[in-house]
């Protein structure tokens, strides 16, 4: 046991928050830090500077543009990025499709596929939840039936994340109706967003923006090289994928901003004379998260320093459920701060509520969400009681 | 003590609930509503003003009903079942109440009859940017020029501020805090609209040496004033509240009766249907508690205590309400096409608007010294 970094680690940290700070658009880090949605070409832009550097998919094959770094490495690279307010690279490319095509797809998919997805020249998003196929995803029911050298699909998928900026869509379908589970029934196919019978519904959210979208498939064809990996192996896939999902969920550094700008803001808020920071019920609350959040850090640490071995650590299905918790109540601790003017949530030109204050209660909000996708603090709870507990 | 509705109330009840019902039948007429200006509908307005409740709480002589406490709740609960948005809350017992409490005879009948026939929205403008929850005035200022006064500064958020026929606006005089009537066309006046995030609507309120009449009798300090008129408010709102959370935990039990995962009913997962269980706890200690802060208002007990305490029951139910309704939907909760994300936004709002349940708890810990026990029907809620 030691708890200092290596000197190594030191500098490797301070490279990070060096580039990070200095080598990203401004411009984009303070829409970021605001809470603002970006724009496409911002994210294809921050994405492309990190990319530049190597910094994109550091955890992929070093073949295809990764970096053979430690875990630790990869914790200190990704806490220091949401530290920055750094966008980070598209999850649906980096973390989700890359590493299954690199895993699992053949020579030429790879080729075809994995530079353009490091780079964002090609936008993924991600085809697997369905109307009646969310917790229980292995109910799914979008179908691609083989029609000579191209899949037909068929059917319906929903909460598709960023849909409208797609290029390309990684989907499960059902192959093998057939089959005696269910879970082996079904195919990985990717494929244009723009071929022939594809269509795509914006979903509007609580927080009145538009960041899923329902997309619709009517007799779509899919040339049969686009089958990821085997016939009837998606589900596997699948599941690798949504473990890589799980990695840098905790979003640690990202809490740890929303907080250190709740703390910001409280000192400029005055009540009765005095700050808000000196607000005794107030520091309490922030300390005790602080304290639960270090918790978590520490948790992450000692998870990634344990998984070397590539086998993820029984206690990392922690980071996703207690990570989720401390986002929401770092955006709650936000809209208290506000206060009366945390309903001033679409004030424009002519107002003198600050930008902080009008965004607060949109992001909380919209932030129920972190603990219902990627796997519901439900579905969490299922794995530790089942497979670490046994129960 | 007696918690039932007598047969007036419970038809009360029953006539708002039908109009509102009709109203809002499906979260898309509301969604349609609050899309574009102002934010309620008017012709729902008009025939709430028809039914009497515009005037509910005035007495006759004003232009109003004459009814009290428990009938403006009985209201209140409905507008949150359905989430109505006209403001009732607002208007009529914030805004209204201060002009009933404070107003000379000559200007009840003047604001008050207008804002009960539905033809003149009022709105209170009293928030200041920097003000937080005070019933204080602080940076809008009032001067005499000759006999006449003048208001400079800015109020916000202002609830409904922009499409107010007439304001009622709080501001500084050398005796502390007055009230003043502004009429919506008044010169100086300058108001920036905006939708909030529940759907509704406030805005900024900008007053550069704006004339204005002096709200009652002279420029004594009107915060006490202002204090139990936002009490009074408080308690409707715990009870729009209450009407909220209700809505929001039966369409939460609904959905897991009928929505299916892993081949059975989502209501198969204990799990799921225990965190149910403890919505509806949290949900009807509220409701005592927001019930029993109307009968202290009816009976003329302290409501600035009882408020503060209804307050801060409200508002932790409210959050727990609000957040387990959506978890428990999954995805289709965090969707403005579906209804229970706009539960839980309304009971965000009503949580800020006039004090949330840490400054309720702060206000209570600065007392717990001062008395043994709290008992509910004894001093200070009992009236004399
Ligand atoms: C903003 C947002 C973005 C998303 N982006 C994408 C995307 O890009 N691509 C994609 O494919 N999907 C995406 N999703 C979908 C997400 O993965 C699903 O919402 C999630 O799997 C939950 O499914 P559901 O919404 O159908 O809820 P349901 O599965 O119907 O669950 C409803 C409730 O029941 C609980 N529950 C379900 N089963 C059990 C059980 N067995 N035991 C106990 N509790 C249970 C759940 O935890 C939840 O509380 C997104 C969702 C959201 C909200």
């Amino acid at each position: 046991m030691r708890l200092q970094l290596s000197p190594e680690m030191e500098a490797f940290r301070d490279e990070m928050r060096t580039f990070f700070t200095t080598q990203v658009p401004q411009e984009i880090r303070d829409k970021v830090a605001a809470h603002r949605h970006l724009t496409r070409e911002q994210y294809a832009q921050a994405q492309q500077v990190l990319n530049a550097a190597g910094l994109a998919v550091p955890h992929w094959p070093v073949e295809w543009g990764g970096k053979d770094w430690t875990p630790l490495q990869r914790h200190i690279w990704r806490e220091e990025m949401q530290l920055a307010s750094v966008p980070e690279p598209l999850a649906f490319n980096a973390s989700m499709i890359g590493p299954v095509i690199a895993a699992f797809g053949n020579q030429e998919q790879k080729e075809r596929f994995l530079a353009k997805t490091a780079n964002l020249d090609i936008w993924w998003c991600q085809g697997f939840s369905e109307p009646d196929a969310g917790s229980d995803l292995a109910s799914l029911r979008t179908t691609a039936v083989r029609d000579g050298d191209d899949w037909v699909v068929n059917g319906q998928k929903t909460w598709t994340t960023l849909g409208q900026y797609a290029d390309w869509i990684f989907c499960l379908v059902r192959t093998d109706p057939t089959a005696e589970k269910k879970q082996r029934g079904i195919s990985m196919l990717v494929f244009p967003m723009d071929t022939p019978g594809v269509t795509l519904r914006p979903i509007e959210l609580i927080d009145g923006g538009h960041e899923v979208n329902e997309v619709f498939f009517e007799d779509v064809r899919v040339p049969a090289d686009n089958l990821i990996g085997e016939e009837n192996r998606g589900w596997d896939y699948a599941k690798f994928l949504l473990g890589n999902e799980r990695v840098g969920i905790a979003r640690v550094g990202a809490t740890k901003k929303l907080i250190s700008q709740a703390k910001a803001h409280a000192r400029e808020v005055v009540v009765g004379g005095r700050p808000l920071s000196e607000d005794p019920r107030l520091t309490a609350r922030i300390a005790e998260l602080e304290n639960e959040l270090l918790a978590l850090e520490l948790t992450a640490l000692r998870v990634v320093a344990n998984s070397a071995d590539g086998k993820p650590h029984p206690a990392s299905s922690v980071l996703k459920l207690r990570g989720s918790e401390l986002q929401q109540a770092a955006t709650e601790l936000l809209v208290d701060i506000a206060g009366p003017l945390s309903v001033a949530s679409f004030a424009d030109g002519g107002s003198q509520v600050p930008d902080w204050a009008r965004v607060a209660t949109p992001q909380y909000l919209n932030y129920r969400k972190v603990s219902i996708y990627g796997g519901s603090n439900e579905v969490q709870r299922t794995i530790i009681a089942g497979t670490i507990l046994g129960l | 003590m007696d918690f039932t509705y007598d047969s007036e109330q419970n038809d009360l009840r029953e006539a708002v609930a039908g109009l509102l019902g009709r109203a809002y039948s499906d979260s898309e007429q509301r969604r349609r509503v609050t899309a574009t200006d102002p934010g309620f509908d008017e012709k729902t307005w008009a025939r709430l003003a028809e039914m009497g409740v515009l005037g509910l709480p005035f007495p006759e002589e004003d232009g109003g009903m004459g009814a009290g406490p428990i009938e403006v709740a009985v209201v209140a609960e409905e507008i949150g079942r359905v989430l109505a948005p006209e403001p009732f809350v607002e208007a009529v017992v914030l805004a209204g109440g201060l002009v009933a409490a404070v107003g000379t005879a000559a200007q009840r009948a003047a604001v008050l009859g207008p804002l009960a026939e539905g033809s003149s929205v009022l709105a209170l403008a009293h928030a200041e940017p920097a003000t937080r929850w005070s019933p204080s005035a602080a940076a809008v200022t009032a001067t005499q020029d000759g006999g006449a006064w003048r208001l400079t500064g800015v109020k916000e958020p202002v609830p409904n501020g922009a499409r107010a026929d007439v304001l009622v606006v709080s501001a500084v005089t050398d005796g502390g805090t007055a009230l003043f009537l502004v009429r919506g066309d008044a010169e100086g006046l300058a108001r920036t609209g905006y939708r909030t995030h529940d759907g509704g609507r406030a805005a900024n309120v900008t007053l550069d040496g704006t004339p204005a009449e002096l709200l009652g009798e002279g420029t004594a300090d009107r915060s006490a004033d202002v204090e139990r008129a936002q009490a009074l408010a408080r308690i409707a709102y715990s009870a729009e509240a209450i009407g909220a959370m209700d809505t929001a935990l039966k369409t939460t039990a609904e959905y897991l009766k009928t929505r299916k995962q892993f081949g059975v009913t989502l209501n198969r997962f204990q799990a799921l249907t225990f965190r149910a269980a403890d919505m509806y706890v949290s949900l009807e200690l509220a409701r005592s508690t927001a019930l029993w802060a109307s009968m202290v208002a009816d009976a003329g007990g302290d409501v600035v205590a009882a408020a503060v305490r209804a307050r801060l029951q409200t508002s932790r139910a409210g959050r727990h309400i609000g957040k387990e309704a959506i978890q428990l939907h999954g995805g289709i909760g965090v969707t403005a096409e579906y209804s229970v994300g706009h539960y839980t936004s309304r009971l965000t709002a009503i949580d800020h608007l006039l004090g949330d349940g840490d400054w309720a708890a702060d206000r209570l810990a600065a007392t717990v010294d001062s008395y043994p026990t709290v008992d509910p029907l004894g001093a200070p809620y009992t009236g004399a």
